[in-house]
């Protein structure tokens, strides 16, 4: 090498590999954690716990932000549904929105600061104190400690808290109707069912369960493999975070693009 | 049944840092590494319980081959190794009596009660009675340390691995500690590899004293044999003058 300056082949020859090499490492993760359900009696302990800071203490945030969309949606459809176009049909933007797009992301945005960055903090903090190596001459496979019951709290919990939120947005957004909009319930209520149909709330819980997915196993990935002391930790708290907030709009473009 | 490091090369990076090493712990002895802060002697500690794994050579505990077992078989050595973290590593989640417990969770047939019972015991040995509910962060660094070493030997295991098991206490507690050791080999017949900078508690626990240097054993012997030793690095270790070294390179 010649200087200090990388060539732009070396360079793009080092990215590569690095790319590479953190699938390789996130596929090893996989299967090891696949492997590691098998150990029910270690992780099955601890996934009660994990369901509730995960789930539970995510609901605030969730409703509250629910709350505000829902306000806005109903004066924004409102807005929009001008001169011939029927009232009603506020109630029914309110919910198809609701439901099907802004329910899931912007709550899985939510959760992705909220959870992602908890635990990759963590299990990265576990691993530059050398716990994680502890657990192991204590004859537990981490993975089956700290990996898989925080996944599996997030597939089940994230559609509970985004199913939730969903719905308090849509009664925030007919509270709002009635009290701003002069519409009445019957009205608000007859649009709402309008457009509705069952699939839109599978459509939901499918998207919820992949961003739980994400989530916590780009947060356990990023904590597992932090290194150095506190400064490693908050880099894996922030690539968790900025990761899974990409790969949750990239999968909500690919739902979208199967399903609907 | 023993401890057999054979030709064992590992390197981080450019950082070549075990290079050829061979050492043998025999059944039932007590043996002490000492060396240069950055030698490699928690790297190697990291080796007998396959938290690393060798570049190349062989590392074979309880005439297991440790690089070649799965998860499975990696556990149940592990079940009979016990090793003293040197920071603790702690699980800062829980308090000293789970910390403890841990091991003991792993046991096949042991009620809660008798684990209870076993971790007090555990924490009477190390003179930490009382402290069951106390969080590691409320601990001082000697008690940590210390609730580190009831967490090891709460399982009884077969092998013991101490990384500097007594840096930081007070003298009357690195007298504890030191006896602790040795009752471990006594009563229990446990194999023992203990990291230490304080060469008076090695001659006292010790039955043979090996020293690491450039990645590998540079000198190794009985208590008497490393007292007697003449060689320059050794002696420049031992008596802490950097002048002798520096006049053996
Ligand atoms: N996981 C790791 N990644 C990269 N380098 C490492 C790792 N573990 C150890 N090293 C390097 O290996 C060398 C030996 O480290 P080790 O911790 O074994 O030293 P030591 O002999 O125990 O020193 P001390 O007496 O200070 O504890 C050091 O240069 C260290 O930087
Ligand atoms: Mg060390």
């Amino acid at each position: 090498m010649n200087g200090f300056v990388l060539t732009p082949v070396e360079y793009v020859g080092r990215w590569s590999i690095n790319r590479v090499r953190s699938l390789g490492k996130a596929g090893y993760l996989t299967t090891g954690a696949l492997r590691a359900l098998r150990n029910v009696e270690i992780w099955g302990p601890r996934l009660l716990t994990q369901m509730v800071s995960v789930g539970v203490a995510s609901v605030p945030i969730a409703v509250f932000i629910a709350v505000f969309t829902g306000i806005v949606l109903a004066l924004q459809a409102s807005y929009t549904l001008t001169g011939a176009v029927p009232m009603y049909l506020v109630g029914s933007m309110v919910g198809k929105s609701m439901i099907t797009e802004l329910g899931p992301v912007l709550t899985g945005l939510a959760l992705a600061g909220r959870v992602g960055a908890s635990t990759a903090a963590e299990v990265g903090t576990m691993r530059v104190t050398e716990q994680i190596d502890a657990l192991e001459t204590l004859a537990y496979d981490p993975l089956a400690y700290l990996v898989v019951p925080r996944v599996l709290a997030g597939v089940l919990m994230f559609p509970v808290v985004i199913v939730l939120a969903s719905a308090v947005g849509v009664l925030t957004g007919w509270a709002a109707s009635l009290t701003l909009l002069d519409m009445s319930s019957a009205e608000f209520v007859r649009g709402l069912r309008l457009f509705f149909v069952p699939f839109d709330v599978q459509f939901a819980v499918i998207k919820s369960l992949s961003f739980g997915l994400i989530v916590t196993s780009v947060g356990c990935f990023y904590g597992f493999h932090a290194k150095g002391g506190a400064g490693g930790v908050g880099v894996a708290a922030t690539r968790a975070v900025v990761v899974s907030s990409v790969l949750i709009l990239v999968l909500d473009a690919f739902w979208a693009v199967v399903l609907l | 049944m023993s401890i057999l490091l054979k030709d064992v090369h590992r390197a981080f990076g450019q950082n070549h840092v075990l290079r050829g090493l061979d050492l043998e712990v025999l059944d039932g002895e007590t043996l002490s590494i000492i060396g240069f802060s950055g030698a490699g002697k928690s790297v190697i500690l990291k080796h007998m319980v396959g938290l690393l794994r060798p570049d190349s050579g062989d590392v074979i505990v309880d005439g297991r081959n440790v690089s070649e077992l799965d998860v499975g078989e990696l556990n149940e050595l592990r079940r009979d190794i016990g090793y003293v973290f040197q920071f603790a590593a702690l699980f800062d989640s829980m308090n000293i009596a789970e910390n403890v417990a841990m091991g003991l969770r792993r046991m096949p047939d042991m009620y809660d009660d008798e684990i209870m019972a076993r971790v007090s015991e555990c924490l009477a040995l190390v003179d930490l009675e009382g402290t069951e509910d106390r969080y590691p962060s409320e601990l001082s660094g000697g008690m940590v340390k210390r609730a580190g070493l009831a967490r090891a030997i709460a399982t009884k295991p077969k092998y013991l691995l101490y990384d500097e098991p007594t840096t930081g206490l007070d003298p009357v507690t690195v007298t504890v500690i030191d006896r602790l050791i040795v009752r471990m080999k006594e009563e229990l017949g446990v194999t023992g590899v203990v990291i230490t900078h304080d060469i008076a508690s090695a001659y006292r626990i010790s039955d043979r004293i090996v020293m690491l240097h450039e990645g590998r054993i540079r000198t190794s012997g009985t208590v008497d044999v490393i007292k007697e030793s003449r060689d320059p690095l050794l002696r420049s270790f031992l008596e802490g003058r950097p002048e002798l070294a520096e006049r053996a390179s």
